[in-house]
């Protein structure tokens, strides 16, 4: 899931489980897509490759797919992906000085990846958490109310 | 069935949840076995208590105590005082008049709550609970009591129109894809809600899933289909897996599946999730992903009832439509149509936002002027500031000024005036808004979410955005606000789906309500409401400068400049109008021009 190669007999194995448990059908593509990108951290082209013969697609047109969704990615990300809302209602309660920290204290701007390959810093759309906005979410986990000193601590959690 | 004596309901909502939610109910679990009172005491997880910015929060019936801002340590505590002692253990006591959901506060006496009526009052994770509220009891009266065309004719007779924005009549819709040729049949929910600042329809399947459930059911009976697929936005987590456990346990207790209730009627669902991608809220761009395909908008007709998912007869409702239907069935439609003006029936949720005092979802019936919206059910204007504008309809709607404000909120009246119904945000402004830039906000928005398949749209969005972006920076010029009139038009004829046609209404509303705001950054290179940074300069007051050099030492650019005990000066050109003199200075010597 870091950055550098994946395996193929990794790819294989992700590839294959998650359309046994799908199913080779093209209304299940976006979900094994999601649940690829999710296990791998993206969708490399031997995965695209791979899910391409399974299902009989093109795979210009799963490039189509991958590249068309916010949330699917065909470039290596971090071990952890922060996505910051970027939305009004976040965004007139602080969000702006929230993103400002982010960016600070991972020397990262929107969408880039960090060299050592822990860290992608990602925008999202509302997550409708706006009762408690300013919200990030990192990995599954969601943090709201977020002030700027409250991020270090935050960041120091994972490794 | 088991019988406990107490009830301790926890609240298990994302901002609880982000601050341990789970851990606080272990504990307490935990604490229950080892002093032998899991028999006695059952505890469950809601959506909802009161207001999250305490949590971790717990409710214990029959009492009705509410405790708050509770650590996983705290119930070792709270077990012995309240379980064991029968104390109330104040430390933790929040009264609950002074909770305040941030979300969804109780009812004031404007609102009617009937898509909203069991959210945080039931277990959303339960399906015993929803039926507890007479859930399903609408599905066995269709089944068993009704034809399909007696269902379609009662929602007829309702008025319920969809409640995504459109407003077209749902029972016609219905019986569209009732007549069309064609089989399989499917049923869509479409739970893409994507508007920022609008989270009514997350709310509801958080935390009242079943009703939409029901919804769809009785949905496909009336139009003849056996197969639903409810798309969901992959923001929301929670809300898809609520949707998931709900379809199972509906499954389990035959309310999903073959031969439901004992009939010949057959209906299953399935949860779909996207990907992230705004315009999948547009009915074709929705079924394109659910295809698998880039969720693109595709020219209508054919319309979905013709030809949909699959090319097969689709009907597509929004999470609220679907919401509203178990009611209907219930209570009649004349009960429903009772609520509302001559075309527009029922109620509407809302997510009330911006500058007003109680921010969060409101259900109220439609035909409510925008004032009693915003100064009775919202409190009116935070700070005491002045109203300037109402946006309503998400960011493709139009903002309306105080003229306004006793317009009647129905699809007809809200669409005459320039803006429309939409999913249901509703963003309210004070007179420090500035209007210009606020058109620029969402104009961003929308060029950012444009899929990218049709010119007007693609292209227009764009160049829009320029222009905005140079009139912000004081750049504008004579023949822009023409300039911007001429592509809002042409992008709103040409485009191809609804975000395109929308996307220029935020500049059209403004430019028709506040021109004078636009002529003012353009001419006199002035923001009338002092927000665009290059519109404005900071000065310091002479005679209220002390000389203390507080704003120079802090000034990150060195653009302050004066002797000590001796009054300072801003260089303008240097200047990056960050703001930080003005929040520094003890005398309130530096003044916005």
């Amino acid at each position: 899931m870091t950055i550098g190669s994946i395996d193929n007999q990794k790819i294989t194995e992700v590839v294959d489980r998650v359309i046994a448990h799908h199913g080779a059908t093209m209304d299940e593509l976006i979900p094994i897509l999601n649940d690829v990108n999710k296990e791998l951290g993206y969708l490399p082209g031997e995965a695209l490759k791979q899910i391409s013969k399974h299902l009989h697609v093109p795979r210009s047109q799963l490039f189509a797919v991958s590249s068309f969704y916010q949330m699917l990615s065909t470039k290596p990300r971090g071990r952890h992906v922060i996505q910051f809302c970027e939305s009004a209602p976040c965004h007139v309660v602080g969000g702006r000085e929230v993103w400002k920290t982010l960016r600070e204290e991972l020397k990262l701007e929107a969408n880039e990846t960090s060299p050592d390959g822990k860290w992608t810093l990602a925008t999202t759309s509302c997550l409708g958490l706006c009762s408690v906005g300013p919200v990030i979410i990192i990995d599954d986990d969601v943090y709201g109310n977020l002030t700027p000193d409250q991020i270090p601590g935050i960041l120091a959690r994972y490794s | 069935m088991k019988f406990y004596r107490s009830h301790v309901l926890v609240c298990i909502d994302p901002e609880c949840r982000s601050k341990g939610a789970y851990e606080v109910l272990d504990a307490l679990q935990d604490e229950l076995v080892a002093n032998g009172l899991i028999d006695e005491v059952q505890v469950l997880e809601t959506s909802r208590i009161g207001g999250c910015d305490q949590g971790p929060e717990i409710m214990v019936y029959p009492e009705g105590v509410h405790y708050a801002n509770l650590t996983p340590d705290d119930m070792a505590f709270i077990v012995e005082e309240h379980f064991l002692k029968g104390r109330i253990a104040k430390k933790f006591l929040l009264p609950i008049t002074s909770v305040v959901d941030e979300e969804l506060s109780a009812p004031t006496p404007k609102e009617i709550r009937i898509v909203l009526r069991n959210c945080g009052k039931i277990d959303p994770q339960n399906i015993e609970d929803y039926i507890a509220e007479d859930g399903y009891m609408a599905l066995a009266k269709v089944l068993t009591e009704m034809t399909p065309e007696d269902v379609i004719d009662e929602v007829m007779k309702s008025g319920l129109r969809g409640r995504g924005g459109a407003g077209f009549p749902t029972a016609k819709k219905w019986s569209f894809a009732r007549a069309s040729a064609g089989t399989p049949k499917y049923l869509i929910c479409n739970a893409d809600e994507g508007d920022p600042g609008a989270f009514m329809n997350r709310r509801v399947l958080e935390g009242d899933p079943h009703a939409v459930i029901e919804g769809m059911a009785i949905a496909a009976y009336a139009i003849g289909c056996n197969q639903g697929y409810i798309y969901c936005r992959a923001e929301y987590p929670i809300a898809v897996s609520t949707l998931r456990l709900g379809i199972q346990q509906a499954r389990e207790m035959g309310l999903l599946g073959q031969n439901i209730l004992g009939t010949d009627f057959s209906f299953d669902l399935e949860v779909r999730m996207g990907a992230g991608a705004f315009v999948c809220g547009e009915e074709t761009a929705l079924m394109a992903s659910i295809e698998g395909k880039r969720g693109e908008p595709r020219p209508r007709p054919p319309f979905p009832a013709v030809s949909g998912l699959w090319g097969k007869p689709t009907n597509i409702n929004n999470v609220e439509t679907y919401a509203n239907v178990p009611q209907i069935i219930l209570k009649g439609a004349d009960w429903y149509a009772s609520m509302g003006t001559e075309k527009s029936k029922g109620t509407k949720t809302f997510a009330l936002a911006g500058d007003v005092k109680h921010t969060g979802l409101i259900e109220v019936p439609l035909g409510i002027t925008l004032r009693e919206i915003i100064f009775d059910v919202g409190g009116g204007i935070k700070d005491n500031k002045g109203f300037k504008a109402v946006q309503t309809g998400g960011p493709m709607g139009g903002c309306l000024p105080s003229e306004y404000l006793d317009l009647s909120v129905d699809y007809e009246a809200l669409t005459a005036a320039g803006s429309m119904m939409g999913s249901g945000g509703m963003v309210v402004m004070d007179d420090e808004t500035c209007m210009v830039d606020i058109a620029r906000f969402f104009m961003e928005f929308t060029q950012d979410e444009s899929c990218g398949k049709c010119t007007p749209c693609r292209v227009g969005t764009r160049r829009i955005l320029d222009i905005l972006d140079r009139i912000c920076a004081g750049k504008g010029e004579d023949g822009d606000i023409e300039l911007l009139e001429q592509l809002s038009q042409e992008i709103r004829t040409n485009s191809l789906c609804g975000l395109g046609q929308g996307a220029p209404n935020p500049v059209i509303s403004t430019l028709k309500h506040f021109r004078h705001e636009y002529e003012a950054h353009i001419y006199e290179k002035k923001c009338p409401a002092k927000v665009c940074k290059a519109l404005i300069r900071y000065e310091i007051l002479p005679e209220a400068c002390t000389g203390c050099t507080v704003c120079a030492r802090n000034c990150p650019v060195g653009a302050i400049t004066g002797e000590r005990r001796g009054v300072h000066v801003i260089d303008s050109d240097i200047c990056v109008r960050c703001g930080i003199c003005q929040q520094v200075c003890n005398f309130n010597a530096v003044v916005v021009r």
